[in-house]
């Protein structure tokens, strides 16, 4: 299995302001699989995501990645697998906005090593940059920087991409387009997929779909 | 600061030709306003011992070949040059009249030395002719007339006295011959152009004095050589540098010879052969031979310290080596000045000095 | 990886180079300051060392004669002896009417300082020869060279040489002793007993010689010391100032990169990448800001080494190359000054980056909200600070001290400006009316933390200014009143000798009001090493003479031979009172009945009754100067008088104005590196202001917009900006004040006590503060224009676009 998580919980805050936003969640995803998790906002469904992508920490549970387990991991240990295993996109794209496009495309690669200029090349001409690579993020539009952090979080070809509500500040038809460029590459390369989203209708293309309440599956 | 030691040497190259071939310290430039020495001198003693300002250049250099009780070489050398900025002189502060001594104490493992510079017209450095006295500083030369018959000439006994870094000395010489005359009685030519000096030595006195060294005073004897040479103009402007030898012979006989090295790389010599009772004899160009036989690095350049000097014509072949090998002096000009031991045909002591070597 | 997020982080500086440069220009600046006054501090400690190397530290004796002339044949002697001995002729030499000093010195004897000519070979052969060559720095060589033809012709040709003092002439003996009519004497001659020593004693070889340590080097690296420490404590203080520029550039370049900085850590780079990332970026802005400081200190340093070598030589005969030499302890220095300060500056966004959370959103707010509580622990910090300043002088003294407490002062007061202003601006919030105006200050208060930094700097470089002007304006007062009272004389009279001295008093007598002899002799004051005068009972002395504290009948003791005034110089080190016994060499003590005031002096001073003095010290008394009361009217004409009757020395007769401004020269002399350095650091101030405030304007456009969009005209926000940048420079003003103040009076009253003797009145020149206030409000519109223009003209879209955007 490529990955597992079990019984996670996570809260936030203290005291009597404590909140509980996952409460027991599990769940399995193979290779190459893509999982749909929709719920309303609050509902968890970043705080899922960021725990997968090791950017966080659970309370309780735990989270497998390739069968090992990610809570034996120590800080470096969890800044390795974000750089090797995992591809994070997320809601407000969060370029760096003083690389061009064809930097920020090649940065994860770069820091995990795997730089791969032929793929970049890949990658670009799919998503549709090749014209666009010399301009600095804040000359795109929102769907284009969107598309460029797409092919930055597959660069490294990671086995396991995780998409926060990736569409989410984009227009319909331009998330249209994304989401559908983005499945088509993680099919094309084997990666397997976890995507937030609050549209039914994004959720509905990929292969399986969970949906959060109050931080539990259903 | 003012480089003091650039002085005596622009001082000396006044009126230099631009060119280069300049000779050693400058001494082979063109003159102006300075008289100029004619054959056939006729010198006038005592006056003549001291100084003469209307020549350019002038010197009284005194060598000593001495040894210990022990048998220890030692050298000792006292020399005051005089250079004139203009040909005349003064009393005061506008004397043109320049004064260095040299003074140095060589010993088998150590070569002092001292320099002194000064104005003349002062008081504090010059050569007085009767009584004989020639000074700069608190050393002096000057002639021990208490040890004399009234008419003898004034530098057949001499008092000497210098001192410098490390070392000190007291010597007392006493002529046990004549005063000789170089060349033609006393007009040497320098060159094949005929540029010449006026040269006179004394070359037989015996020494008894003191030399106080770092290690303790020490007692020696030896013999000693004073030359006297003045001139506006004694090299010529292809001479680069001299080498120069005087020989205190076993026999008793002394030998006074030198090569002037050209730019074309020939050489002009010239030598004295000097019997006890000073009859001395001349020879021009290209009857002294001498040929460097070994080659040693002395501040930083290579100078010859073992010789072979030959003189067929009174069956001279000997080779000189070097009592001590760094006998350099490294004053304003810089040269080469030390005793030498004598082997071959003759035996004895003598001292070498060489110019030029690597400016 | 690291590369790949040095990259990544480096790439923010293509996109702001303005940043770029304000990081380096300010960290240039702050490496400059501090260079250049490193760089002179070393020129002139070589310069002593160099001169106590030639010198034999004590091992050259200057030989004086008491005539004032030596024989030259005392120098023939000397050197036919063995003494390693050099003779110098010096002497005032008018030319059209500018009074010059001219020096000879005699090449050929080598000795050294004293009779330093610059080293320059092909000068050599032509200072020897006739006519010889005169030389002197370039202006005295312009006022040579433009004096008339007819003056000029007896002088030999002049050389510039930028080593010799100005208003000096080095020139060969020779040429000296025909111009100043020497004849065959000279005036000191310098025996160098290192060197060598002669055969006979001194004492037994020229007895009619006195002899003295040369310019007792040790005691002029003491009496300079305190002045270096000035420099020294100006360096670090224009380097503070510097250091915040760095310190708000860098932390404002850190809030830009936290989003990067957070997407670097989301892909995964190690902690340890981005800190190691960070150091290497600072690094190498320190080495590149730090070339750029040390080219430019030494551009500083060399404009302003003539100055301060004037003003060694005239207060402490101190003789400093006017030319600076590049020496590795002052580059070197300014290149780890520039690192220390550019790590020290990196310090707290390393300690940022490493506690970065990797989910929290990017807020100004946050920062903003964080700083209240940092305020707080400021706030503490400064009291702490400030108490310290204050207990210092209870517990500790010396010039040490005295620097601590000034830097407790000034940074304590430079740590209580933020929350100070953030207090101020809140309680003006209660009293604010009006949407606009409550906007304005809230928005002014949520600046406070970016601008703090520089408002620091600033009020850093205006107390600075304010207590450094204060101290030299007061000191120039006091200066001004006490030469006028000092110098109450008309005329004042050298002779050369006692027997020409007795001609020109009984001359005199009929010819003037009143002679009063200066006669002194040098004798222990209670075991210091001083001077002693016999003055005269006359009104001249009861009437002008500047005492701080006397006896009711101070004059009448002192005339009747009791009584003993000291400067205060020796009454503050000596810890005396008045009534207490004074003991003066190895004679009777006397009573202390007064202190008097002796600016400029740094040795111990004491005035007796004249009959006192020759009776203590009968030979000892030099008995040759006189000052002279007649009425102002008649003084040129009774100088002229005397210079035609007499054969006077070459200043035997100078008129009490030549000495007030020669006095006042010298004295401005000694200020003018303090006002250069002061307005250097006032300038840096205000780049620190224009810096932050560019950098910030670019962060504010999330605060702008909704008030534009809710609408304020971008014209109006610029003229906002422009009053916020106003108001702040004025706030900052009025707490720099009290702090420049404060500095002036510890400079004072406690510095000054501790490097001078001396402790000074303040004096309060309140039009001066007034005219800072405006200069300061004036540098911050300057720096606030910039990014008001850019404010107006940004276009709407990117309003619009932080809509867009804004999370």
């Amino acid at each position: 299995m490529l990955l597992t998580v079990d019984r996670l919980e996570k809260s936030y805050g203290d005291g009597a302001q404590r909140q509980r936003v996952l409460d027991g969640v599990s769940l399995t995803l193979a290779a190459g699989e893509s999982l749909a998790i929709t719920g309303e906002s609050g509902s968890g469904k970043s705080t899922l995501l960021h725990l997968i992508g090791l950017l966080d920490t659970p309370d309780a549970g735990d989270i497998a990645l390739n069968g090992e387990a990610i809570s034996a991991l120590d800080e470096a240990g969890r800044a390795a697998r974000r750089r090797d295993t995992v591809g994070l996109v997320f809601q407000q794209f969060n370029l760096v906005p003083s690389l061009t496009v064809a930097g920020n495309l090649a940065l994860q690669a770069r820091l995990a090593g795997k730089h791969d200029p032929a793929w970049i090349d890949t990658l670009a001409t799919r998503l549709g940059l090749s014209g666009f690579l010399t301009r600095y993020p804040e000359q795109l539009s929102g769907g284009q920087q969107q598309r460029v952090a797409v092919g930055r979080a597959l660069a490294a070809r990671p086995t396991l991409l995780l998409a926060d509500e990736p569409t989410g500040n984009l227009d319909e038809a331009t998330s249209a387009d994304v989401l559908e460029l983005m499945l088509e590459l993680c099919r094309d390369a084997g990666t397997a997929l976890v995507m937030a989203t609050h549209s039914a209708s994004a959720a509905d293309q990929l292969s399986r779909r969970a949906h959060l309440t109050r931080g539990r599956l259903s | 600061m003012i480089r003091i030691t650039t002085l005596f040497l622009i001082a000396l190259t006044l009126h230099a030709a631009p060119a280069a071939g300049q000779g050693f310290a400058g001494l082979g430039t063109e003159v102006a306003g300075f008289a100029t020495p004619q054959p056939a001198p006729q010198f006038d003693f005592p006056a003549d011992h001291g100084a003469h300002p209307d020549y350019r250049i002038e010197w009284w250099y005194l060598t000593a070949v001495l040894e210990d009780a022990d048998g220890t070489p030692y050298g000792a050398q006292w020399t005051l040059f005089r250079s004139a900025l203009e040909p005349s002189d003064q009393q005061g502060w506008s004397s043109p009249q320049l004064w260095m001594g040299h003074a140095a104490v060589t010993t088998p493992s150590a070569h002092y030395h001292a320099e002194r510079l000064a104005r003349g017209g002062l008081g504090v450095a010059g050569v007085d002719a009767e009584p004989f006295q020639a000074y700069i500083d608190e050393w002096s030369m000057r002639s021990a007339r208490e040890r004399l018959p009234a008419t003898a000439d004034s530098l057949a006994a001499l008092d000497l006295s210098a001192r410098g870094d490390g070392f000190s000395y007291t010597l007392a010489l006493d002529a046990n011959g004549p005063l000789v005359f170089h060349g033609a009685d006393g007009f040497s030519v320098k060159s094949a152009g005929g540029q010449a000096s006026y040269y006179y030595s004394q070359p037989f006195y015996s020494v008894s004095g003191m030399l106080d060294l770092p290690g303790g005073e020490v007692a020696v004897t030896g013999q000693a050589w004073l030359d006297r040479e003045y001139s506006s103009q004694p090299l010529s402007e292809t001479q680069l540098g001299w080498d120069w030898v005087s020989f205190h012979l076993d026999s008793g006989e002394k030998l006074m010879g030198f090569q002037l090295r050209q730019s074309d790389g020939s050489v002009y010599t010239s030598a004295s052969w000097i019997t006890p009772e000073g009859q001395l004899t001349a020879f021009e160009d290209g009857q002294l031979n001498m040929t460097a036989l070994e080659t040693t690095e002395v501040a930083g350049r290579q100078v010859p310290v073992r010789w072979r000097v030959e003189l067929p014509a009174r069956g001279v072949d000997v080779e000189i080596a070097a009592v001590n090998r760094q006998s350099w002096m490294p004053t304003l000009f810089s040269y080469w000045e030390g005793p030498v031991s004598i082997s071959g045909s003759h035996g004895g002591r003598g001292y070498l000095e060489m110019t030029g070597y690597g400016e | 990886m690291t590369t790949t997020a040095l990259i990544a982080l480096l790439s923010h500086w293509r996109r702001k180079p303005g940043q770029l440069a304000t990081l380096i220009i300010g960290l240039g600046l702050a490496t400059a300051l501090w260079t250049s006054v490193q760089a002179i501090n070393a020129e002139a400690r070589a310069s002593y060392d160099e001169a106590s190397a030639t010198l034999g530290g004590g091992s050259v004796l200057v030989l004086t004669a008491r005539d004032g002339r030596i024989p030259l044949s005392r120098w023939a002697l000397l050197r036919r002896d063995g003494w390693a001995a050099s003779p110098i002729i010096e002497g005032e030499y008018a030319i059209d009417g500018a009074r010059f000093l001219l020096r000879g010195v005699e090449p050929l004897s080598g000795l050294g300082n004293g009779t330093a000519i610059p080293e320059d070979q092909a000068i050599g052969l032509a200072f020897l020869t006739a006519p010889g060559v005169l030389l002197a720095a370039p202006e005295t060589a312009e006022l040579l060279r433009a004096a008339p033809e007819s003056a000029r012709s007896s002088l030999p040709p002049v050389r510039v040489s930028a080593a010799v003092p100005r208003g000096e002439i080095i020139t060969d003996i020779a040429v000296a002793a025909r111009l100043l009519e020497r004849g065959d004497t000279v005036d000191r001659i310098l025996v160098d007993t290192r060197e060598r020593t002669g055969r006979t004693p001194l004492t037994e070889l020229v007895p009619a010689l006195e002899r003295n340590t040369g310019s007792a080097n040790g005691e002029v690296a003491q009496l300079t010391g305190s002045f270096h420490l000035n420099l020294t404590a100006f360096g670090f203080l224009s380097f503070a100032v510097g250091l915040f520029i760095v310190y708000a550039a860098i932390g404002l370049a850190f809030e830009q990169r936290r989003a990067t900085l957070r997407t670097l850590r989301a892909l995964g780079t190690p902690v340890s990448s981005i800190i190691a990332a960070l150091i290497i970026e600072a690094l190498a802005l320190a080495l590149l800001a730090g070339a750029i400081g040390v080219i430019l200190g030494y551009v500083v340093a060399s404009a302003l080494l003539p100055g301060v070598a004037a003003t060694l030589r005239g207060l402490y005969g101190a003789s400093v190359a006017g030319e600076l030499a590049i020496r590795p302890q002052w580059w070197l220095s300014g290149f780890a000054i520039a690192v220390l300060g550019a790590l020290a500056a990196t310090a707290l966004s390393i300690r940022r980056a490493a506690t970065l959370p990797l989910l929290a959103a990017a807020q100004p707010r946050a920062w903003a909200m964080a700083s209240a509580r940092r305020f707080v622990q400021q706030a503490i910090a400064a009291l702490v600070l400030l108490a310290v300043a204050a207990l210092i002088p209870h517990f500790f003294s010396g010039i040490i001290a005295g620097f601590a407490m000034l830097a407790a002062l000034l940074f304590g007061a430079a740590l209580i400006l933020p929350p100070a202003l953030a207090l101020a601006l809140r309680l003006i919030q209660r009293l604010a009316r009006g949407p606009i105006a409550e906007w304005f200050l809230a928005d002014t208060r949520q600046q406070l933390p970016g601008l703090s930094l520089a408002l620091m700097a600033l009020m850093l470089a205006l107390a600075t200014n304010i207590g450094v002007g204060t101290m030299v304006s007061s000191f120039r007062l006091t200066f001004e009143g006490w030469l006028d009272q000092r110098l109450a004389a008309e005329l004042y009279v050298t002779t050369r000798d006692e027997t020409q001295s007795a001609q020109v008093h009984e001359w005199l007598e009929p010819r003037t009001e009143a002679v009063l002899p200066i006669w002194s002799a040098e004798s222990e004051i209670a075991g210091r090493s001083g001077e002693v005068f016999g003055v005269v009972d006359h009104a001249t002395y009861r009437d002008n003479w500047p005492l701080l504290i006397a006896t009711d009948t101070a004059w009448d003791e002192v005339a009747a031979g009791n009584g003993i005034l000291v400067n205060e110089q020796a009454w503050r080190s000596l810890g005396l009172a008045l009534g207490d016994p004074v003991r003066l060499g190895t004679q009777p003590s006397m009573t202390l009945v007064g202190v008097y005031t002796d600016y400029g002096n740094p040795n111990a001073q004491a005035i007796i009754g004249l009959d006192a003095l020759l009776t203590r010290y009968d030979s000892e008394v030099s008995r040759l100067r006189y000052g002279l009361r007649l009425p102002p009217g008649d003084t040129p004409a009774l100088a002229q008088a005397l210079r035609a009757e007499f054969d006077l020395p070459a200043n035997g007769v100078i008129d009490q104005a030549q000495v007030k401004a020669f006095s006042m020269s010298v004295f401005e002399r000694t200020f003018a590196v303090t006002a250069a350095l002061n307005v250097l650091t006032l300038s840096v101030a205000a780049f620190a202001m224009f810096a932050s405030l560019a950098t910030l304007a670019s962060m504010r456009l999330p605060q702008l917009a909704p008030v534009w969009a809710l609408g304020l005209s971008r014209a109006s926000l610029a003229r906002l900006e422009l009053i916020r940048a106003g108001v702040l420079a004025l706030m900052t003003w009025l707490i720099a004040l009290p702090t420049g103040l404060l500095l002036a009076w510890v400079l004072l009253a406690v510095v000054n006590v501790e490097a001078f003797g001396w402790r000074l009145p303040i004096h309060l020149f309140p039009l001066d503060w007034l005219i800072l206030a405006v200069l300061a409000i004036l540098a911050a519109f300057i720096a606030a224009l910039l990014p008001a223009r850019a404010l107006i003209k940004r276009p709407p879209r990117e309003f619009l676009q932080i809509f867009a955007q804004e999370r």
